[in-house]
C-alpha cells in the first residue's frame, strides 16, 4: 500500500501540470508523505483527541473503572495507530463511523440486552451495598419526644467528639468510643450553648465542612448500652437521639426489626424478605435470566389484547407510509411543474408541518379534535359532534390523519428531490411516442422513483412502527379495551403498549421488562426490514 | 484526474475523521461512565467541595437564588441551582443519584416520596422542634414510613372558585351549587352551571376527589394519624358505587354538569370568559382569574354525598439526596435556611402558593384568596405518596371518564370492576 500511495502521488503532480495549473513552489513542497498543513492538522487534531482521552482515562483511573479504562485505552491507542501510520486509507475513513456505531448502536443494544435480564426498575435501582446503607439510613429514627441538643463539634487529636447542650442547659461530651458524659467547665455563648472546652479544639463551620463525611457518620452512644440510643448530627449544629428500627447483621446478611424481632433475609430476588412475605422497601438490581421475556409472553391478560395491538401496529405503519407517500408524491409532482409561479413559496408552506415538533402537534391536534369545542367539528364540519378521539374506529382514523399531516412533508421533500434527478430525456421521448401523462408517470417515473425511494419507504415503515409520539400525545392509546386489566386501548401500538405495561401499571417502573419487550419489537422490525430490503432488490433490476 | 481528487480527498477525510474521533472518544468516556456509575465527576471522598447542587424548575429558581446568595454570604457555601425540566426530574434523579451525578438537594412534590424512598435515593432529615412551625398537614405529607424526608414550603389544593357577580351567596350542598349555577344558565347569563376540567384520556380523579370523598370513598384506608394503609383500597365500598352513579347521572347523558369534552384548558377559558359561575380549581389558576378582572371568591366545595368533601393536598418541599457527599452543607441549607420565614416569604412571592411555614402563611393570609385556599387545605387529606398510587391513576381515571361519558350501563359494577383491577395489580 505504501508504495502504491507514493506512486499515485508521483502521478498526481504531472497530471496537475498537464491541466495547466500554475506550477510553482507548491510543487516542491510535498517532500514527505503529506503537506505541511496536513501534518499540522494531524498533530493538532490527534493532540486534541489524545488530550481528551488522557483526561477521560485519568478520571476513570481515579474512579477505579478499570473495564471502561481498558476499553478507552485500547480505543485511544487504536486511533493513534490508525492515523499515524502512512497507509491504511480505508481505516482512516471508517474509524470515526465505526466508533460512533459502537457508542450509539452496539453499546446501547448490549446495554438494553443486559438490562432485559435484570430486574432493574423502581425499587431495584442500584447495588446491594447501596440498598443496605439506604435501609439503614431510613431505619434510623429519632426517639420520640427526646430532647433536641445544641451541638458543637470538637476535636481531640484526630478524634471528633460532640459537645452537646440539652434544653435544660446541661452540657455533655461524647465520641464514637466514649459514651456521653456530663462536663462542667464548658465555655458557653450568650444563648447558653456550650461552644468550647479546655483541652479540645472547637471546629468552626469551615473545618466541619471539609470533614462532612466524618461528622455526619459520628455516632455517640448515650450510655454504654447502644440500645439506649445514640446522638448524631446532620448539620453540625443540632444533635438528636436516634435509635435504629432495623439492625443489620453483616455475618448473617439479615436485617432484624428491633421492636418485633422479625428477621428479613436476602430473598434471592433483590430484596430483604421476612418469613411472612413482607419485604423491606428498598431492593437492589439482580440478574433474573429470562423472567422478563416469560412475563411478556406468559400473561393471559396480555396475550389477547397483544394480538389486536400487533395487527393495528402493522396496519398503522403500513397505512401511514402509503398515505404520506401518496400525498407527498402527488404534491411533489404538482409543484414540480416548470411553469408554476411562486414555487418556492408553496414549497415552504408544504414543509411547515415537518418543522413542527411531532410531540407538540399531537397535543394541538387533540385540542382541534375535541368533539364539542374542537375546531374541526365546530368550524369545518359545522357543529357536528363526531367523537374523533374516543370512538374506537374514528380514533384510528384520527391517528392516521394526524400522522399524514405530520409525515407528508418528508415524502414531499424526498419525492421532489428524486423527481428532479430523473432524466428529462426519458419523459420527452415518451411524450414524442404519444404516451399520456398518466402512462409516463406509471410506466416511467414511478418505477424509477421507487428504485431510489424504496429504502426510504422501508425505513419510514420502521419509524412509524415505533411512532410513539403521535399515538401517545394524541389519543394516549385510548379508547381502552374493556377485556383486559391493562391500560391498553384501540389505538395503542406496540411501543406505547410497552411503555404502559412497563411503566404505567403495578407499583413502579420496570426497566427490565421494558427492555425485554423492546428487544422483541426490535427483532420484529429487523426481520420485516430484512425481508423488505431483499424484495426491493427486484426493483433495482428494472434499471 | 482521479488521482488528483484522491490525494485531495485524503487530507479532507483525515481532518473530518480526526474531529469525529475526538468527539467519539469523549462520548465513549461519558457512555462508559454511565455503564459503571460512580465514575468520574466528584473527587474522592474527604475533599468535600464547598458547592452544593440543587435541582429546581424555572419558576422557583429566582426565589431560591436569593436564599442561595444569602447562604453563600453567611456560610461560604455556593449553591449551584440547576434548572431542570420538572417533568423529568424524578426519573433523572432516581437514575442519576446512585451514579454520584445527581444533585445534593432537589425540589419535589411530596407524592414522589414513596418512589424515591423505594429507590433509596433520599435521606431522612430532622426538623426537630421546627416541625411545630409548619402546618401539621404539610409535615405529615413529607413523612413517609415514619420518617420526615423534606422541608415543606408550599401547600396546594383545589377549592370551589365562584364568580361573585353571577352567584352572590354560598351554598350548603353540591346540589344547591348546581341549582344556583343552573338558574344563572337559565337566566341566560352563563353557559355552564359548573366547570370541572377533565383530561380527554383520563378524566381527572385528582380534581374530582373532594366529590368522591364526600361519598365516603377515600382512595386508600386511612389510619387515625392520617397515614394511608396502601394495602387497603378504600374506595371499593358502597360510597364508591354511589359516587359512580353520581358521575353517570351528572355526565354526558345526564345533567351534563360534568362534560367529558371540557378539558382543563377549556374550563379555564370558559370561566375567564364569565360563562360559568363555578370552577373547581387550584391556586395556580388564580393569577389568570385576577387578570381577567373577575370578581371571585374561594369557597370550600360543599358535600355531594353527605360527608366532608376533602380535596387532595399536595405539598412541595426540599429533599436531600442519600448519595450526597455534602451531607452537612446540604442539611444546613435545607433545614436551617429554606425553613426560615424569609425563604418561605420569597418563595410565596414568586409562586403564589400558600406557604407551609405558619408564620409566612399568616402574612400571606392577608390575601383573602390565599387564606381561603389554606383553610380548605387544612381540612384536606395529603395525596398518598406510596408507589402503589401509580397503579391506581390509570384505571381510576379511565373508569371515571367512561362513567361521565355515559358508557357504563351499570355504574356500580364498573366501579367494582375497577377496584378489582387495581387490587389485582397490587398483588401481581
Amino acid at each position: 500500500m505504501s508504495g502504491e500511495s507514493t506512486s499515485t502521488r508521483g502521478a498526481a503532480t504531472p497530471a496537475r501540470g498537464a491541466d495547466g495549473a500554475p506550477r510553482g513552489g507548491k510543487r516542491r513542497l510535498p517532500s514527505g508523505p503529506d503537506s505541511l498543513l496536513g501534518i499540522l492538522a494531524k498533530i493538532i487534531l490527534l493532540g486534541i483527541v489524545d488530550a481528551v482521552a488522557a483526561y477521560a482515562l485519568f478520571q476513570l483511573a481515579v474512579g477505579e473503572e478499570w473495564l471502561v479504562f481498558a476499553i478507552s485505552l485500547v480505543v485511544t491507542v487504536g486511533i493513534n495507530w490508525i492515523y499515524l501510520r502512512k497507509d491504511g486509507l480505508p481505516a482512516k475513513y471508517l474509524a470515526p463511523g465505526v466508533l460512533f456505531l459502537l457508542v450509539f448502536q452496539v453499546f446501547v443494544m448490549f446495554f438494553s440486552t443486559y438490562i432485559a435480564f435484570t430486574n432493574y426498575g423502581d425499587g431495584h435501582n442500584s447495588t446491594k451495598e447501596d440498598a443496605i446503607s439506604s435501609i439503614q439510613l431510613s431505619a434510623l429514627e429519632r426517639v420520640p419526644d427526646s430532647p433536641q441538643y445544641a451541638a458543637t463539634v470538637v476535636e481531640d487529636g484526630d478524634e471528633l467528639l460532640l459537645l452537646v447542650t440539652d434544653p435544660s442547659g446541661a452540657v455533655g461530651l461524647g465520641g464514637a468510643e466514649q459514651p456521653l458524659e456530663p462536663v462542667q467547665s464548658a465555655q458557653l455563648d450568650a444563648t447558653g450553648k456550650a461552644i468550647g472546652l479546655d483541652g479540645y479544639t472547637t471546629l468552626q463551620f469551615g473545618d466541619i465542612l471539609g470533614r462532612q463525611g466524618e461528622v455526619s457518620s459520628l455516632v455517640v452512644p448515650l450510655t454504654d448500652n447502644l440500645d439506649d440510643g445514640t446522638l448524631q448530627t446532620q448539620d453540625g449544629s443540632t444533635a438528636y437521639v436516634f435509635k435504629p428500627r432495623l439492625t443489620y447483621d453483616e455475618s448473617a446478611d439479615t436485617f432484624t426489626h428491633v421492636g418485633t424481632g422479625v428477621v428479613y433475609s436476602d430473598s434471592g430476588e433483590g430484596t430483604f424478605r421476612a418469613d411472612d412475605g413482607s419485604e423491606l422497601g428498598t431492593g437492589w438490581k439482580i440478574h433474573v435470566g429470562f423472567e422478563n421475556f416469560a412475563k411478556a409472553f406468559g400473561d393471559d391478560n396480555l396475550r389477547g389484547p397483544l394480538l389486536q395491538v400487533v395487527v393495528w401496529t402493522f396496519a398503522f405503519a403500513f397505512l401511514s407510509v402509503i398515505t404520506t407517500f401518496g400525498l407527498g408524491l402527488f404534491l411533489a409532482i404538482a409543484f414540480n411543474r416548470a411553469d408554476l409561479k411562486g414555487k418556492r413559496f408553496y414549497r415552504i408552506l408544504m414543509i411547515l408541518p415537518y418543522a413542527f415538533p411531532a410531540f407538540l402537534s399531537g397535543l394541538v391536534w387533540s385540542g382541534l379534535m375535541n368533539a364539542e369545542f374542537g375546531f374541526i367539528n365546530n368550524a369545518i364540519l359545522g357543529g357536528a359532534n363526531l367523537p374523533w378521539l374516543t370512538d374506537p374506529i374514528l380514533s384510528k382514523v384520527s391517528v392516521l390523519l394526524v400522522n399524514l399531516w405530520l409525515g407528508y412533508p418528508y415524502m414531499f421533500l424526498v419525492c421532489t428531490g428524486a423527481l428532479q434527478s430523473l432524466p428529462a430525456e426519458a419523459e420527452e421521448a415518451a411524450r414524442m411516442d404519444g404516451a399520456s401523462a398518466w402512462m409516463i408517470f406509471r410506466a416511467i417515473k414511478l418505477p424509477l422513483l421507487l428504485v431510489s425511494l424504496a429504502p426510504l419507504l422501508i425505513s419510514s415503515f420502521a419509524f412509524n412502527f415505533n411512532n410513539f409520539n403521535v399515538i401517545y400525545m394524541l389519543t394516549g392509546g385510548g379508547p381502552r379495551f374493556s377485556d383486559t386489566t391493562f391500560d391498553i386501548g384501540h389505538t395503542d401500538i406496540l411501543i406505547t403498549m410497552v411503555y404502559k405495561v412497563a411503566f404505567g401499571t403495578g407499583a413502579g417502573r420496570d426497566y427490565g421488562l421494558a427492555s425485554a419487550l423492546a428487544i422483541i419489537i426490535f427483532i420484529v422490525v429487523g426481520v420485516i426490514s430484512a425481508i423488505s430490503f431483499r424484495k426491493t432488490k427486484a426493483l433495482e433490476e428494472i434499471n | 484526474m482521479t488521482v488528483q481528487i484522491r490525494s485531495g480527498a485524503t487530507r479532507r477525510a483525515f481532518t473530518l475523521s480526526a474531529v469525529g474521533a475526538s468527539a467519539a472518544i469523549a462520548l465513549a468516556a461519558c457512555g462508559g461512565g454511565s455503564t459503571e456509575p460512580a465514575a468520574s465527576s466528584a473527587p474522592a471522598d474527604g475533599g468535600a467541595s464547598a458547592t452544593i447542587t440543587m435541582w429546581t424548575d424555572a419558576e422557583r429558581s429566582p426565589a431560591l437564588k436569593e436564599i442561595a446568595d444569602k447562604f453563600e454570604a453567611d456560610k461560604g457555601i455556593k449553591v449551584d441551582l440547576v434548572v431542570k425540566d420538572f417533568a423529568a426530574v424524578r426519573d433523572d434523579f432516581i437514575t442519576q443519584a446512585p451514579s454520584g451525578k445527581g444533585p445534593d438537594v432537589l425540589v419535589a412534590p411530596h407524592d414522589w416520596l414513596g418512589t424515591l424512598v423505594q429507590n433509596g435515593v433520599v435521606a431522612p432529615i430532622q426538623l426537630g422542634d421546627k416541625s411545630a412551625e409548619f402546618a401539621e398537614s404539610s409535615v405529615q405529607a413529607m413523612t413517609y414510613d415514619g420518617q420526615v424526608y423534606g422541608v415543606p414550603y408550599a401547600i396546594e389544593n383545589v377549592a370551589l372558585v365562584r364568580n361573585a357577580e353571577l352567584v352572590g351567596e354560598t351554598h350548603e350542598s353540591f346540589d344547591d351549587v348546581v341549582a344556583a349555577g343552573q338558574s344563572v344558565v337559565d337566566a341566560g347569563d352563563a353557559e355552564y352551571a359548573f366547570l370541572l376540567g377533565l383530561d380527554p384520556k383520563q378524566a381527572d380523579p385528582y380534581h374530582a376527589y373532594p366529590l368522591q370523598t364526600s361519598f365516603g370513598a377515600p382512595v386508600f384506608e386511612q389510619g387515625d394519624d392520617g397515614s394511608y394503609d396502601v394495602s387497603q383500597l378504600g374506595m371499593n365500598n358502597d360510597g364508591g358505587q354511589e359516587f359512580a352513579q353520581f358521575l353517570a347521572d351528572n355526565g354526558d347523558k345526564g345533567t351534563r354538569v360534568f362534560n367529558s369534552n371540557i378539558t382543563g384548558d377549556i374550563a379555564k377559558e370558559k370561566f375567564l370568559a364569565g360563562e360559568s359561575p363555578y370552577f373547581l380549581t387550584g391556586p395556580w389558576n388564580v393569577p389568570a382569574i385576577e387578570e381577567a378582572g373577575i370578581d371571585f371568591s374561594v369557597d370550600a366545595l360543599p358535600s355531594a354525598g353527605g360527608e366532608a368533601a376533602q380535596p387532595f393536598v399536595g405539598v412541595n418541599g426540599f429533599l436531600v439526596s442519600s448519595y450526597t457527599k455534602n451531607e452537612l452543607a446540604a442539611n444546613e441549607f435545607v433545614v436551617n435556611y429554606l425553613s426560615t420565614e424569609a425563604a418561605q416569604d420569597a418563595l410565596f412571592d414568586q409562586g403564589g402558593r400558600p406557604p407551609a411555614l405558619l408564620a409566612s402563611f399568616e402574612k400571606a393570609a392577608d390575601d383573602e384568596v390565599i387564606k381561603a385556599f389554606g383553610e380548605i387545605g387544612a381540612e384536606g387529606v395529603p395525596m398518598p405518596a406510596a408507589p402503589e398510587m401509580q397503579a391506581v391513576w390509570a384505571d381510576w381515571g379511565a373508569t371515571e371518564l367512561s362513567l361521565i361519558k355515559g358508557n357504563e350501563s351499570d355504574p356500580a359494577a364498573a366501579w367494582t370492576k375497577m377496584s378489582e383491577n387495581i387490587e389485582a395489580k397490587f398483588n401481581g
